[in-house]
């Protein structure tokens, strides 16, 4: 009948071909010698040939050509020297690995070689080509080199482990527990490099593993703002769901003050005091997202953008909701494509909430020259904003769009029109009567939809027809389109009971025309014919027979059919069966009303910005939005206990609470600070505590007071007289050089601040020189350098060698004793002493720090006093600036770093002064070789067990009685080594870490008490260092004094 | 197989004759049959623009951008945010203007290896990995006329042997190690003006859109502020990622380390509440009789609120009627064509001249027997006025700080039409 929806904009149909999407490929082959050309080329021993043969295949490849016969001719040279050349050889080896396995695994060393490689971009490289090969066979490699990448120093490496997690979870689902394990690992990075691609291999991978977010969730609403964009999208998706799952609905009490008190809510201060009076209070963690969000409302990146605005949408109290709009509606000012997707979101805000657009309804004032489907989506919110105080100037706007030369675009325009007529009473009867006139108009399209509206519109407002209805049949003579004469036909019969003078009339003129009518136009006069006889027979029953024996020689047998099978129905006689009876039930039937109603009405099924929502059908792996839980779940999962990270024994629990509500105070910029702050502030306290495990010295009470101090750093500042205490030290020691920013002990609070400060205004070269003399200080140290290690991560400063997973930590004991470098007798007056530092070195990461203390017992100054260039052995020095001059009885100390290769051989270097030279050699203890680590008691463990046989020295002693308190034993054992405490969950097992300095091999130490004797085991690679360590640890632990 | 693999599988590149003459896969080879699906909305589509952003088929969703008359078509497996991708896809598109100068056809496949590089950098495993051009530049050479002599004769490469090290620092728009002998920061403040003109002249809607586009090359690391005189005008703004949002948040104040060369600096929306001046207006006068085979087209221009500036550059273009089938016409400046087939009318004026405006007068000839056309051409206009942002956006001064040297600095100001359409 006139069910004809003219309305093309079918996106959504399915296409119909069938040809199957995988179908064969084309595998146009290149030409035979052609291709010996390339292998020739590609064989030669010019460079430039293998290049221009590469550039040539590169080019067949991006044609679609097959050129997988040149595979064992490419793969040759993926270890050339050339840079081009190995990248078009990646580039080939990722597209053809597939269908040549055997022969892609000739390059499989190549890479694990680059794996290994010093320069982070080439190891990252290495892993990126490795992991797109989809070799099945190479699964267990990939494996091992994702876990080994996602362990590395380079944040960028561990970017690139977290895409291979995806590719490696394509090739083989089966290994999604060892994968998640390594996302698990990854979430916890704290480099903003790294967290977009991490999240996107969780959402990949582990969608449903809401819990591993937990304790990385405040980490991430931080860092999102200095994410990279794409990364920023990722997160923000995924942290829309996780928040759906773990919050309580903030719309519940919002019905009340919904939309007309929205002004009282503006001010962001007020209306959280109102909402702490209502019953339901935001978890501050929500809040936390919302607000950490809300900047990348300005983001360049319009997929930022719409992610920020579904997850306001998704999330947010629906008061705070209008920030979005301004956002939303710049950009449509973007490409046409983003205007697309934009404007379907739109459509389906504006269905449930019209206020928050209709200010800007002006945005939506479609132009002649936007595509179709852009100004059908315009029009669809145009009249979805449609209320009664805004419907004429919408109605006026239509009117324009009505004569649009698109025509699609005008009868769209016309159903828009019947919408507003349904919705909003007021208007009606105008738009009725306006489009009563666009049944003269000469397109078909706009009448048959004007038609079909009016038809629809009548429906459901049965009482007032019979004006309209005389009104199009007083037209009907001027109307020429065939569908809108039938389409009238229609309704005079459908109302012909309204209508009981015109409509006869009608039929009688129709009758005279029947013969030249279109066929739908005869059916429709067949039909009202029909109608007619049956209401009003008295008048009809002739026209109706005469219509009935035109259509019954009709020569469309459409026509015939319909005239006949009306006729047994209408006209009883005897073979007309029991039909008959019911002819006026049959064709009189109430036709139920259409529904006009948007086509976006149930689109917010889906979440909003999602390629679901836009096709308004589940794409694969799309990840449903829960509901709200009505009872929150558990909050203090997300609580993280920073003191962990550092290796101390688990303490002080309740300062999470406390920390939690610090996390959330007015401004963002604080509230990283604090976080810096209180992340330092629990390795602080944590090695305050052992070092007060280690002695009951003055010094060390004094200093866990400024610890526990420091942690309610707010509140409570440090006594002024520490402080004092400090500042004295400070210049003491204080060294001044104009290009080096030199920050020694400061209280941590302000070093933290100026810290910030410094790499907020974005100076690249920080040097910091760290030096400690006195134990006093440890703390300060701790502090810093665990905020150095963080401010690394979270800044990607590479240059700060901090192992990740074997998180470095700081000493735990620094020896006071000196060591004799040159005595003032041999040294003309100029004595020297040296000691360890301990700290990791600025100057090398490969490098032992070392101090050096120059004094001048002579009575003259002493002048220009420098180390040789020339080293008589062939360590690496860093050498300390020269000294131009040092006054009689003055003393200097100087830092400088030596490079000691993990040996016990001594640094041999001339000391020199203006006049004199000396032959000076400095010979580290082992245990100076070492830098301390921590990592867990499970890590330790496990660590352990790969380091057996060979590389696991032990030996027992007896140990004298009064070392044998867990005090004197760790005391014992990290004077002699440098090396880290790793807590212990067994009474009488002690356990250490470290690392050698240059190779950073691993140096973990036990001591297991069992009275009387103890076990010593050292497991490191480094056999030689072990047993030396060994033999001193002996020593150290069975003399009864140190 | 998994379901899973997400964002961007492949992307084809079809031209207006609809060939794919370019693919690239990120995971496994997807067919380039799957086209077909796009190539049939391709043909449903009566205007090239009108083929729908996101088509759905069996076992992939075909995402396409149009741009430069080229279709970028990414094959998509499963969801993903449809913006992330189109997103995406510009970037491309924006990156291979900037290498090559246009982004045409012949230009993507005379720089095939160029582009492959490119492809390759800026997506691992379909996922963006470097989009910035300060970063892509140092991992690939942009083609240069001289270079491309120089590499084919020597054989050396378009490869960066450096290894980018913006990739990896706390500021990765720019490069590093720049140097300059001339350093320069040019900002150009480009205003267009979107707006609705009906039948009588008066405004239905008008907005100002702007952007300031910079220019900079500065060595070393430059921190650059810039401050304006009246910085309320701006009511809605998009920032560069290099721009301190919290500094503008508190000061409205620009501060930022620029990216090395062109960029986007800011865009911005001029608040609603600011009346739009509107530097042009036409009188015209179209009509068509019912009968007749002729109508009657007339067209005059003249500057309105221009502050004194000349109005430049200015392009009137019109889609006609389809029953129109020839105008003749005289223009009393400028040259006009019309186009018979499409039916489009342009007419470059050039500058109005105060003192003798512009105007195109003549007759239509309209099919015979075609009915009187129902509604009037839309008249689109294009302009330009230099030295002038049209919302009375000033910028206050810009400083630099963190290097030594003086640099020159240069500020442009320029107003465009956007939009801007007059109904008759």
């Amino acid at each position: 009948m006139l069910g004809m929806s003219a309305n093309s904009v079918s996106y959504n149909e399915q296409g119909s071909v069938e040809s199957g999407v995988d179908a064969a490929q084309e595998n146009s082959s290149i030409p035979g010698s052609f291709s010996s050309d390339l292998k020739e080329m590609l064989e030669s021993n010019k460079e430039s040939l293998k290049l221009e043969a590469m550039k040539r295949i590169v080019g067949l490849i991006a044609k679609g050509k097959n050129a997988s016969e040149l595979f064992p001719a490419v793969v040759k040279n993926v270890a050339s020297k050339n840079i081009e050349l190995k990248k078009l050889v990646y580039v080939y080896l990722v597209r053809y690995a597939e269908e040549q396995q055997d022969l892609a695994l000739l390059s499989i060393s190549t890479f694990q070689r680059a794996l290994k490689d010093p320069n982070q971009l080439i190891r990252a490289s290495a892993l990126r080509v490795l992991s797109s090969i989809r070799v099945p066979i190479i699964v267990p490699i990939m494996m091992l080199a994702i876990k080994e990448a996602a362990t590395d120093l380079s944040p960028y490496v561990r970017k690139t482990a977290a895409h291979a997690i995806q590719k490696l979870y394509s090739l083989d689902p089966d290994q999604k527990e060892h994968l998640i394990e390594v996302i698990e690992k990854l979430l916890k990075d704290k480099s903003t490099l790294v967290a977009g691609s991490v999240v996107m291999a969780f959402e990949e991978v582990c969608p449903d593993r809401i819990d591993l977010i937990h304790k990385n969730y405040r980490k991430l609403c931080n860092l999102l703002v200095d994410v990279e964009e794409w990364g920023q999208v990722v997160i923000i998706h995924m942290l829309t769901r996780y928040a759906r799952t773990q919050f309580v609905s903030p719309w519940r009490e919002d019905a009340m003050f919904d939309e007309n008190n929205e002004k009282a809510f503006y001010d962001s201060e007020e209306e959280r005091k109102v909402e702490q009076t209502k019953p339901y209070i935001m978890d501050p963690d929500h809040r936390l997202l919302l607000r950490n969000t809300k900047p990348l409302l300005q983001s360049r990146n319009t997929a930022v953008v719409m992610a920020v605005s579904q997850l306001y949408w998704h999330l947010a109290p629906k008061h705070e909701l209008s920030i979005i709009t301004k956002s939303l509606v710049r950009l449509l000012r973007s490409h046409r494509e983003v205007q697309y997707v934009v404007l379907q979101n739109i459509a389906t805000m504006s269905i449930q909430r019209k206020g928050m657009f209709e200010p800007f309804m002006k945005s939506f004032y479609v132009r002649s020259t936007d595509a179709t489907h852009i100004k059908t989506l315009k029009l669809e919110i145009l009249t979805n904003l449609a209320n009664e105080a805004n419907i004429s100037t919408i109605l006026r706007e239509f009117q324009t769009y009505v004569k649009s030369q698109d025509k699609a675009f005008a009868a769209a325009t016309i159903q828009a029109i019947g919408r507003c007529a349904t919705n909003i009473s007021e208007v009606t009867d105008t738009c009725l009567n306006g489009l009563v006139l666009l049944l003269s108009n000469r397109d078909e399209t706009v009448v048959a939809e004007s038609v079909v509206v009016i038809k629809k519109l009548l429906q459901t407002q049965p009482s007032q027809h019979s004006d309209i209805i005389k009104h199009m049949a007083k037209l009907f003579d001027n109307i020429t389109v065939p569908m809108a004469r039938a389409s009238i036909l229609w309704l005079m019969g459908e109302y012909c009971e309204h209508v009981p003078k015109i409509a006869p009339d009608v039929l009688r003129k129709m009758a005279k025309t029947f013969t030249n009518e279109e066929d739908i136009v005869k059916l429709q006069i067949v039909n009202l014919a029909a109608k007619l006889y049956l209401t009003n027979s008295k008048q009809t029953k002739l026209l109706t027979q005469y219509i009935l024996n035109l259509g019954k020689y009709d020569q469309n047998y459409d026509i015939r059919d319909r005239t006949r099978f009306i006729r047994q129905l209408i006209v009883p006689n005897e073979k007309s069966g029991a039909l008959s009876k019911y002819a006026r039930r049959i064709l009189m039937a109430p036709k139920p009303a259409p529904v006009l109603q948007s086509a976006f009405k149930d689109r917010d099924r889906f979440q909003l910005g999602t390629l679901s929502h836009t096709l308004n059908s589940q794409a694969s792996g799309y990840l449903e939005l829960s509901d709200w839980p009505a009872v929150a779940p558990d909050q203090s999962v997300r609580n993280v206990e920073v003191v962990k990270e550092a290796g101390a024994p688990a303490l002080r629990k309740s300062k999470t609470a406390k920390s939690n509500e610090k996390f959330y105070s007015d401004s963002e910029e604080e509230e990283e600070e604090e976080e810096e702050g209180s992340s330092s502030e629990g390795s602080s306290s944590s090695s305050s505590e052992e070092s007060v495990s280690e002695s009951e010295s003055e010094e060390n009470s004094d200093d866990s007071n400024k610890s526990s101090s420091s942690q309610s750093e707010k509140s409570s500042s440090e006594s002024d007289s520490e402080k004092k205490k400090k500042t004295l030290k400070n210049k003491k020691l204080q060294q001044q050089k104009p290009d080096i920013l030199i920050i020694t002990y400061l209280p941590p609070q302000i070093m933290q601040k100026t810290l910030l400060l410094i790499i907020m205004t974005k100076y690249i070269l920080i040097h910091i020189v760290l030096s400690i003399s006195t134990q006093f200080f440890v703390n300060c140290m701790c502090s810093l350098l665990h905020l150095c290690v963080f401010l690394a991560c979270q800044f990607d400063v590479v240059s700060w060698h901090v192992h990740v997973s074997l998180q470095a930590s700081s000493p735990v004991f620094v020896p006071e004793t000196s060591h004799e470098l040159l005595h003032r007798m041999t040294g003309k007056g100029l004595s020297a002493q040296y000691r360890f530092t301990r700290q990791p070195c600025i100057y090398g990461n490969s490098m032992v720090s070392l101090q050096l203390t120059l004094s001048n017992s002579s009575d003259q100054a002493l002048e220009n006093i420098h180390i040789s260039e020339k080293s008589s052995t062939g360590q690496n020095i860093h050498r300390f600036n020269a000294i131009e001059r040092l006054e009689p009885q003055a003393s200097v100390t100087v830092s400088m770093g030596v490079d000691f290769n993990d040996s016990t051989q001594a640094a041999n270097f001339q000391l020199c002064t203006k006049e004199d030279e000396f032959s000076v050699s400095i010979q580290p203890a082992v245990g100076e070789l070492l830098l301390p680590i921590t990592m867990s008691e499970a890590d330790f463990t496990k660590e352990q067990g790969k380091l057996m046989g060979m590389n696991e020295s032990s030996a027992t002693i007896t140990m004298t009685p009064e070392n044998v308190s867990s005090q004197s034993v760790n005391r014992k054992v990290v004077s002699v080594a440098n090396i880290g405490v790793i807590p212990s969950s067994q009474e009488n097992i002690y356990r250490f870490a470290g690392k050698t300095v240059s190779s950073g091999s691993l140096v973990l130490v036990s001591v297991a008490l069992k009275d009387p004797d103890a076990v010593i085991t050292i497991n490191t690679e480094k056999t030689v260092i072990g047993s030396m360590l060994l033999r001193q640890f002996k020593t150290a632990l069975t003399n009864s004094c140190p | 197989m998994l379901a899973a693999a997400k964002m961007i599988h492949s992307l084809f590149l079809v031209n207006a004759s609809g060939d794919i003459f370019l693919e690239k896969h990120w995971k496994s080879v997807v067919s380039r049959s799957v086209c077909d699906y796009f190539f049939e909305a391709l043909e449903r589509a009566t205007e090239p623009e009108n083929v729908p952003p996101v088509i759905p088929t069996p076992h992939h969703f075909l995402i396409n951008v149009l741009r430069h008359r080229i279709y970028f078509v990414a094959v998509i497996q499963s969801e993903v945010p449809p913006l992330f991708v189109i997103e995406f896809l510009h970037r491309v598109v924006d990156t291979f203007q900037d290498y090559f100068g246009v982004c045409s056809e012949a230009a993507i496949k005379d720089n095939v290896v160029v582009v492959y590089e490119l492809l390759e950098e800026m997506l691992d495993n379909g996922f963006p990995l470097a989009t910035e051009s300060n970063i892509l530049k140092e991992l690939i050479k942009p083609p240069t006329i001289l270079r491309t002599v120089v590499n084919t004769i020597t054989g050396s490469t378009n490869v960066g042997e450096q290894l980018p090290t913006g990739q990896l620092s706390v500021v990765p728009w720019r490069r590093t190690g720049v140097k300059y002998t001339n350093n320069e920061a040019y900002f150009d403040v480009v205003e267009e003006i979107d707006a609705i003109i009906d039948k009588s002249g008066s405004t239905i809607t008008a907005e100002i859109q702007g952007v300031i586009d910079a220019c900079v090359k500065l060595t070393g690391m430059p921190d650059l502020t810039l401050s304006f005189m009246n910085p309320r005008l701006l009511d809605d703004v998009s920032f560069h990622p290099c721009v301190r949002f919290k500094r503008w948040e508190a000061e409205r104040i620009l501060s930022f380390i620029p990216p090395d060369g062109n960029f986007r600096l800011l865009s911005y929306h001029v608040s609603s509440q600011n009346l739009v001046a509107i530097p042009v207006y036409v009188k015209h006068n179209i009509s068509f009789r019912e009968g007749s085979s002729q109508g009657r087209f007339e067209l005059t221009l003249g500057p309105k609120q221009t502050m004194g500036k000349a109005v430049e550059s200015v392009l009137v273009s019109s889609q006609l009627p389809r029953g129109v089938l020839n105008a003749n016409l005289s223009p009393s400046q400028g040259t006009y064509t019309f186009d018979p087939v499409t039916k489009l009318l342009s007419w470059d004026v050039g500058k109005i001249n105060p003192q003798k405006l512009p105007s195109l007068k003549g007759s239509v000839s309209l099919q015979t027997g075609a009915s009187k056309p129902d509604e009037n051409p839309t008249i689109n206009i294009q302009f330009k006025i230099q030295q002038l942002a049209i919302s009375g956006l000033k910028v206050n001064r810009l400083d630099m700080y963190g290097e030594k040297y003086k640099p020159f600095k240069g500020i442009k100001y320029m107003t465009k039409a956007g939009k801007f359409q007059v109904r008759t």
